[in-house]
């Protein structure tokens, strides 16, 4: 039930536990206890929304920004990451294999605020050796979900 | 023109499906719970595949049963899923669908006046492919109580000495009905001791929620009198692709190919491309809609259950066949009804066969948010058939 429970709230977190026990075919106090469980053993990190800026007056700019650093000792990435992450205004990062050590998302109300976040406080940290900013002009595909299409239903109303 | 057309084919009646799309197609904003195919489109990379090979300029026919590379994963999908050996070469043929596979198997089986044994409720199109075969129907009419299942003394009792084939169609199209192995090995032992033929359709195989689909021809002495048809419309959500297959006794698809061969030539090449993408790496896409489909069919029965509506749990397909006797219409007048009071538009059992009469057939090929509000509209109606009633 775990994998069939996750694959469900990951797709609406807003779903309730009567529906829940339902769909799976069990009954609601077992649902319950997963998912507290999974709650408890962090593998269910919060319930967040998805939603489309763009559709709203509020300006949001994305950038993915590609960070070469030096790794410590002892440390590894680990602690030149958690000096970047630990900015609110970062939405993601990752340790990425290939060309570039962090891959960190950004999300901010401008451009030029995200210019003076690389250039004032990722570029001075001592062990960044450089940065390469991409914005995102346009987002198709997020968390799996595809964002502009509305899928109408096409098939016949009626079919043997 | 004063020449009479066909009287065959004039005295063959259009599927009832049809006059109700007729009725629905006229209205507005209906919530439609009367499809029998997915709501999933084809899996990216099977599409992906189709448009390779159109962009490759696999333009060109393909031989007459099929690609060879298609047949060869056909039988490696059928020895994996069902352990039964059927060997490419001669033993599978790649058709327009499951229901040329029907048609063209019917007419390679049967001399006129062989007597087809068709259970119903069922798909609607076994009758008329016997009529037009010069074959006699034989219905057999399948009871609520044995929750639509064919049982060996119903089986017996329709056995003639002009039986040439049973068709067998579980998963079910309209109950949702399966067969398990024990039922399955009831209805061998008649048709290995009355010495007839199988036409097993299998379209609904992967949609099966309880345990795995068991194919008859995979019981012994079986394989050698089955023509076993599947096809990728169900599983894959490839319906519009139009393609299906037959695998049964070389004897059986030589004669088969022949009729496929002048009436056909071949399957949709583009589809058969794509088709071995999605026997290769489909399982993963057929295991998530197997999963979406059976929450949907629990959601249903829990519907069903909470307005009182008696229902027995089906196991395969994408429908469920509620029983609305206590509301002393036809099927066709609930369901005419429900269209025009509730815009919910669903089956009238009766389509599939008299016996699907008093029963609706509901597709939940729909995302939970449309079975949520077709499901509220129904219980609305239910409710306010039953005040009715009680005035």
């Amino acid at each position: 039930m775990r994998e069939e429970l996750l694959t469900l709230i990951e797709k609406n977190s807003k779903i309730g536990l009567k529906e829940l026990s339902v769909l799976l075919g069990v009954d609601e106090a077992s649902v319950l206890q997963e998912l507290e469980a999974l709650e408890k053993e962090g593998v269910i990190c919060g319930y967040h929304t998805l939603i489309d800026w763009e559709k709203t007056s509020i300006e949001k700019v994305t950038a993915l920004i590609e960070v070469r650093v030096t790794p410590q000792r002892g440390q590894g990435f680990d602690s030149i990451a958690e000096r970047i992450y630990n900015y609110p205004e970062v939405r993601a990062a990752y340790l990425i294999s290939g060309g570039y050590d962090l891959l960190i998302i950004l999300e901010e109300k401008s451009l030029r605020e995200i210019a003076n976040f690389v250039s004032d406080k990722l570029s001075t940290l001592d062990s960044v050796l450089s940065t390469a900013t991409h914005f995102v002009l346009k987002k198709y595909k997020y968390h799996g979900t595809i964002i502009s299409k509305k899928h109408d239903d096409e098939r016949e109303i009626v079919t043997p | 023109m004063t020449k009479e057309l066909s009287k065959k084919v004039i005295a063959i009646k259009p599927s009832g499906i049809r006059k109700f799309f007729d009725l629905v197609s006229e209205m507005q904003d209906v919530i439609s719970l009367g499809v029998g195919e997915p709501d999933f489109d084809t899996p990216w990379h099977i599409r992906d595949e189709g448009i390779y090979a159109l962009e490759k300029g696999r333009t060109f026919y393909t031989s007459n049963s099929g690609l060879k590379a298609l047949r060869q994963e056909i039988s490696n999908y059928i020895k994996r899923t069902q352990n039964i050996l059927y060997n490419p070469d001669n033993e599978i043929i790649v058709t327009v669908g499951g229901s040329e596979a029907i048609d063209i198997g019917i007419r390679a089986l049967v001399n006129d006046g062989d007597e087809v044994i068709i259970p119903q409720p069922s798909y609607v199109s076994y009758e008329p492919c016997a009529l037009l075969a010069n074959a006699k129907p034989v219905i057999i009419n399948l009871k609520a109580e044995n929750e639509f299942r064919l049982t060996s003394d119903e089986l017996l009792n329709a056995i003639t000495e002009k039986t040439k084939i049973l068709i067998l169609p579980f998963p079910n199209n309209p109950t949702g009905s399966i067969m398990d192995k024990d039922d399955l090995e009831k209805i061998a032992k008649v048709i290995i001791e009355k010495d007839i033929y199988v036409m097993s359709d299998e379209i609904y195989s992967e949609l099966s929620y309880k345990d795995k689909h068991v194919s008859i021809a995979s019981l012994p002495q079986m394989k050698e009198r089955t023509i076993l048809i599947n096809g990728f419309s169900k599983a894959y959500a490839m319906t519009g692709w139009r393609l299906g297959y037959a695998c049964a006794p070389k004897e059986i698809i030589k004669q088969m190919t022949k009729i496929h061969q002048y009436a056909i030539m071949c399957a949709p090449t583009t589809s058969q491309y794509a088709a071995v993408e999605a026997l290769k790496n489909g399982d993963n896409d057929v295991a998530m809609m197997r999963q979406s489909y059976n929450q949907r069919r629990r959601f249903l029965l829990n519907a069903f259950k909470e307005m009182n509506l008696p229902c027995f749990e089906p196991f395969g397909a994408f429908y469920v066949f509620p029983c609305i006797k206590e509301f002393g219409m036809t099927s066709e007048e609930f369901a005419t009804r429900l269209l025009q009071e509730e815009k919910v538009a669903a089956i009238p059992g009766n389509a599939f066969g008299d016996s699907g009469e008093g029963y609706l057939r509901i597709s939940y090929a729909y995302s939970l948010d449309n079975l949520k509000k077709a499901m509220e509209r129904l219980g609305r109606f239910v409710k306010k058939l039953r005040e009715e009633k009680s005035k």
